[in-house]
């Protein structure tokens, strides 16, 4: 969680970049999703650490309460969902995919919005799940329904989906494509190229899907941590 | 290394250009194909960062940073839009 005193708000579904300098004037920047809504009181960015990262290592690792942050943001207004854009709303994560989503259902419930949001979102295994607990609270809304699918590992008791989010799974389970609505894919680059295809494949409408692709993440932990600090 | 969007460089365009441009337009000189610049085929991992039609892989963009200035080559690009308020 981030105090961000010049903060002027920002949009469900936008990003900052965070920039580190060592000391010999080295620098290192990566972007990362904003993970609260824009009626939530402090930012929260949520940090995948990457094993060979430059970056989430020291994020996760060594930042401590108080820390100060270098940050540019709130950025893109592309991949953002506001209640104008009406819907219905498919969200499709894979992995930390999920983080713009958390910011956009935590505002879709702030603004006690009636559009109805579908969160198909795929982790390998439960323990990587992020946000679990929430989603799930989340999803227990009325217009709001949170299908998590777990590729590679599943409790025996598991009645979620088992396996990848395929063409087969989304014709089941997003919404038909005749019924118009507006797709947010964001996760690696291969999972966003596979559901983006699949869709346009199942007869989705190009302008009404919306992708953010980031490089493959090479960590199998159970990822996520906020990250600390203020500018 | 595999390509990303456009939403991954959206906070050096909005250095380079003074405004946001994920949702501004632009169009391939190869294809004609208009595209949002959140949309284009991104490479960082290039020396600069290359943006191309996802269609048809023409280079629209290169921006190189080099010594604190940042160098932008539009080679591809036509119809650009101008950037909205951050």
């Amino acid at each position: 969680m981030l105090d961000v005193p010049t903060w002027e708000g920002h949009l469900a579904g936008q990003h900052v970049d965070v920039r580190l300098t060592a000391e010999d004037g080295y620098q290192a920047q990566r972007s990362y999703s904003i993970a609260s809504a824009p009626q939530d009181r402090s930012v929260t960015l949520t940090v995948d650490r990457l094993d060979d990262g430059e970056v989430s290592p020291y994020l996760v690792d060594v930042l401590q309460p108080g820390d100060a942050l270098e940050l540019r943001g709130p950025i893109g207004r592309y991949f953002v969902w506001e209640e104008s854009l009406g819907g219905p709303l498919a969200l499709i994560a894979g992995g930390s995919g999920v983080v713009p989503f958390r910011s956009m259902l935590r505002h879709h419930a702030a603004i006690g919005s009636a559009v109805p949001v579908r969160l198909l979102y795929s982790a390998r295994s439960l323990p990587e799940v992020i946000f679990h607990e929430e989603l799930v609270r989340l999803g227990a809304r009325e217009a709001v329904d949170v299908r998590v699918a777990l590729s590679r590992a599943w409790p025996d008791d598991w009645n979620g989906h088992r396996g990848r989010i395929d063409r087969e799974y989304l014709r089941e389970a997003a919404w038909p494509a005749s019924s118009g609505p507006l797709v947010y894919v964001c996760g690696p680059t291969s999972f966003v190229e596979a559901v983006a295809d699949a869709l346009i494949d199942l007869g989705h409408d190009t302008d009404r899907i919306r992708t953010e692709r980031f490089g493959a993440t090479g960590s199998g932990l159970p990822a996520p941590s906020a990250s600390q600090g203020g500018t | 290394m595999e390509a990303l969007d456009g939403n991954a460089i959206a906070g050096q365009l909005m250095e380079v250009f003074g405004g946001e441009m994920t949702t501004v337009t632009g169009r391939c000189a190869g294809c004609r194909r208009t595209w949002q610049m959140a949309e284009l085929e991104v490479h960082t991992h290039a020396p600069g960062t290359v943006g191309r039609c996802r269609d048809c892989g023409v280079v629209l963009m290169v921006l190189v940073t080099a010594r604190g200035v940042t160098c932008v080559h539009l080679p591809g690009l036509v119809d650009l839009g101008m950037p909205t308020a951050p």
